[in-house]
């Protein structure tokens, strides 16, 4: 097979580019740590959620922002329903400055989205499925919070708040624990 | 002449003349040639344009109702002309283009008409079924005295449940076009009895390696519609999970990507070289980048799933790996398509480094079409390298960042490029010179420019994390913050572009329908069949090459590895569960 000597150069340029794409994915996870949305949430009962009855769940407490059990950070645990999240909706929900903040998400019924505009703090909200993930907020500030899967007719109005305070500020019952 | 100016009737080539008894020359297009295959790509082109009609009306409702320009329908129907553009537009336009084009690439390369005549009706008359169920169900939701509807979006997710009668349709549809595709094996089995040493013709060869990349990825689909959704629609079971269906939508969801985009892929590489005054670069190549898809094109689906709770990032990461590979057949036609664009316009007497680039006939409709739609391409390209990013995806996952990259696509690359082969095709399948020359010549523009001017501002608005898919951009609770330029500016030039590209689509629908009507049969055409040898011709390449057994089952393979843990851990909790009930939509 002739090929001719512009179709090999073009050919070893793209391999090169492309291995140079995997190797930017690889630095963005090794070295800023920009981690992804993986299975470690665990699975729940999409039933239970929509019933309210956590007491049932191991992996998802009571919608609310929590302090850590171990003391460092909160956690922040979100029910995404049509068409409000419980905290965010009806409350912003409120996280310190500075500290990690662990974010379990899940869904009472259809899929929906979880995103603060204009970040990379994204997830699909899949029923049966607990979105667990960890975020750093450098600066104080206000974030809105879109649904960003379509969940049916009212999708449109489906937002809420999140607001990062400083850690002095911070009172984690008035984060939403409802 | 096959160098001769593509759409002058004195360089016709001899093949695209007959002589009869009486010593008089004919015109010999295919429809002249080939009337029965002539006649199923018209009516696969009618029923595309068709649906293109009522999907590109639906765009521009949406395109001003979302931009607040002007809003004719309440905000919860939006979901409906939302569904509905999407299916007729990425299954219905793009399913039946395929099929005509497909059957004029099979029958033109092989010389054949199409075995079975039975076979053909099965196939048009599922799909047409297929597709009246679907728009029906979907229409049905503008009416609230009809007890049916199917607002769940073209990638209708679980647990959002629609009519019954909406799944059957998808489902037939896309197994009708399992039939279209049995029909060019069969024409290819046909032709290699009597041709048991010749190479597979390339254009051929094209169809049934994307035809074989569209059996693999579909099977997806076709579970999740047959087994879960269908029997969960009808209340046989209670509960689907919502994960595992998800997933078997995106196997296919991103290879009906490359089936969209090969047919484009045929025409760059098999009519763009001949159309820019020259031919193909290479052959062998071109197989090789045919291949490459059917072989990586399925196992890359996680990639839209990368911000799914529920799947390892372990086995996203071999998604991205793939994904990132497939750049190569991609990044290697942009290369052949340039130089063959290029070698045209040397022969048509352009010169200099890039001098050239106006020797090429930009008046031309068919040309000019091909061509922008391939730069577009480019761009479109380079925002789906973002897409594949596993950690810059983060920050434009569902945001208005994807419509902006796929209206690049499918909307312009497949679309743009259909509608520029029609000005050159559609003649020859119907024996009428083409009508509206002068709109058709304009038509390709204006889409450009609708679609620069929609699909940047969608790419900034993503940017600030505006969602896609909503009635409504701007919440109470907050407003967005664009990274350059206003958001309010991003929302005029899309209501702008939204609307420039509804006017190119009814341009292009006027052109045809004049050609249809207006338009003799038996008239001189402006335009001829004949495509060029490439320069390094089919017998170049290794013969392992045509070994199409042999890159389905690396396919199956490849597939079987991505998938196959995901898939298994999906299900290691019992197929329907983690379940949800189902929410009508």
């Amino acid at each position: 097979m002739h090929v001719h000597r512009f179709e090999k150069l073009w050919f070893g340029a793209s391999l090169v580019l492309i291995v140079a794409f995997i190797g930017t994915i690889v630095y963005g996870a090794i070295g800023p740590g920009v981690a992804m949305v993986g299975d470690d949430g665990g699975t729940i009962d999409a039933a239970t959620v929509a019933d309210g009855d956590f007491g049932q769940t191991d992996n998802f407490r009571s919608p609310g922002v929590y302090e850590s059990s171990d003391g460092d950070g909160v956690d922040v645990y979100i029910v995404a329903r049509q068409y409000l999240f419980n905290p965010g909706t009806a409350q912003p929900i409120e996280v310190p400055r500075g500290e990690e903040v662990t974010f379990h998400v899940t869904s009472a019924d259809v899929t929906h989205g979880f995103n603060l505009a204009g970040t990379n703090v994204n997830t699909m909200v899949i029923p049966g499925q607990v979105a667990r993930f960890d975020v750093m907020f450098d600066e104080t500030g206000e974030y809105g919070i879109v649904c960003h899967e379509y969940c049916g007719s009212g999708h449109h109005t489906m937002a809420g708040q999140l607001h990062v305070v400083p850690q002095s500020q911070f009172d984690t019952t008035a984060g939403g624990d409802n | 002449m096959a160098t001769g100016h593509p759409d002058d009737t004195s360089t016709l080539s001899e093949d695209d003349y007959v002589e009869t008894e009486d010593g008089t020359r004919h015109r010999s297009a295919f429809v002249d040639r080939y009337p029965e295959a002539a006649r199923i790509v018209r009516i696969c082109l009618g029923i595309s344009f068709a649906a293109f009609g009522v999907g590109a009306l639906f765009g521009l409702i949406q395109a001003l109702h979302r931009t607040n320009v002007l809003r004719v329908i309440p905000s919860s129907d939006y979901y409906t002309l939302l569904t509905g553009h999407g299916v007729l537009l990425a299954l219905v336009f793009t399913t039946f283009g395929i099929a005509g084009l497909f059957q004029w690439a099979s029958t033109r390369s092989l010389g054949i008409e199409p075995t079975s005549s039975k076979l053909t009706a099965t196939w048009l008359g599922m799909m047409t079924v297929g597709t009246l169920l679907a728009a029906g169900t979907i229409l049905a939701g503008l009416f609230d005295w009809i007890p049916a509807s199917a607002d769940v979006l073209f990638t209708f997710y679980a647990p959002l449940k629609a009519h019954p009668l909406f799944y059957v349709g998808a489902a037939l549809l896309i197994v009708g076009s399992w039939f279209a595709g049995a029909s060019y094996f069969l024409q290819y089995r046909e032709w290699r009895s009597e041709n048991p040493d010749a190479r597979i013709p390339l254009q051929s060869f094209m169809v049934m390696t994307t035809m074989l990349m569209w059996y693999i990825s579909t099977l997806g689909v076709a579970v999740e519609v047959v087994v879960f959704l269908i029997p969960w629609s009808l209340g046989l079971i209670q509960q689907v999970d919502p994960l595992l269906t998800r997933t078997l939508f995106w196997y296919f969801g991103h290879p009906v990507v490359y089936f969209w985009l090969l047919p484009a892929y045929v025409i760059w590489y098999t009519v763009l070289p001949k159309l820019s005054g020259g031919r193909l670069f290479s052959d062998p190549l071109a197989r090789v980048v045919f291949v490459l898809f059917l072989i990586l094109s399925t196992p890359v689906g996680f990639h839209h799933q990368y911000t799914d709770p529920g799947i390892a990032s372990g086995y996203k990461f071999v998604a991205m790996t793939n994904t990132f590979f497939l750049l190569l057949p991609s990044l290697l036609t942009l290369f052949t398509v340039v130089a063959s664009m290029e070698h045209g316009a040397r022969q048509r007497g352009g010169s200099g480094y890039l001098g050239w680039l106006k020797a090429l006939p930009w008046e031309k409709p068919a040309f000019a079409g091909i061509a922008l739609s391939g730069i577009m391409f480019a761009a479109g390209g380079f925002s789906g390298m973002i897409n594949a990013g596993m950690n810059i995806n983060y920050l434009i996952h569902n945001t208005l960042w994807v419509p902006g990259h796929f209206h690049l696509t499918v909307g312009t690359a497949f679309a743009l490029t259909l509608m520029a082969v029609s000005y050159w095709l559609v003649p020859q399948v119907t024996g009428k010179r083409l009508q509206l020359y002068g709109v058709a010549s304009l038509q390709p523009y204006v889409w450009f420019v609708g679609m620069v001017l929609m699909s940047n501002a969608m790419h900034r608005a993503g940017l600030a994390g505006i969602p896609r898919r909503t009635a409504e951009p701007q919440y109470d609770q907050f407003s967005f913050q664009a990274v350059a330029g206003s958001v309010g500016e991003m929302r005029i030039q899309i209501a702008i572009g939204g609307t420039l590209l509804f006017i190119g689509a009814a341009m292009f629908l006027a052109v045809m329908l004049a050609t249809w009507t207006m338009g003799k049969s038996n008239s001189q055409l402006r335009v001829n069949g004949y495509l060029p040898e490439p320069m390094s011709g089919a017998t170049d390449s290794p013969r392992v090459l045509d070994n199409l057994k042999l890159w389905a089952a690396i396919a199956i393979v490849l597939v079987a590895l991505a998938y196959g843990l995901p898939l298994f851990d999906m299900v290691a909790d019992g197929v329907l569960s983690p379940g949800s009930v189902p929410v009508p939509a």
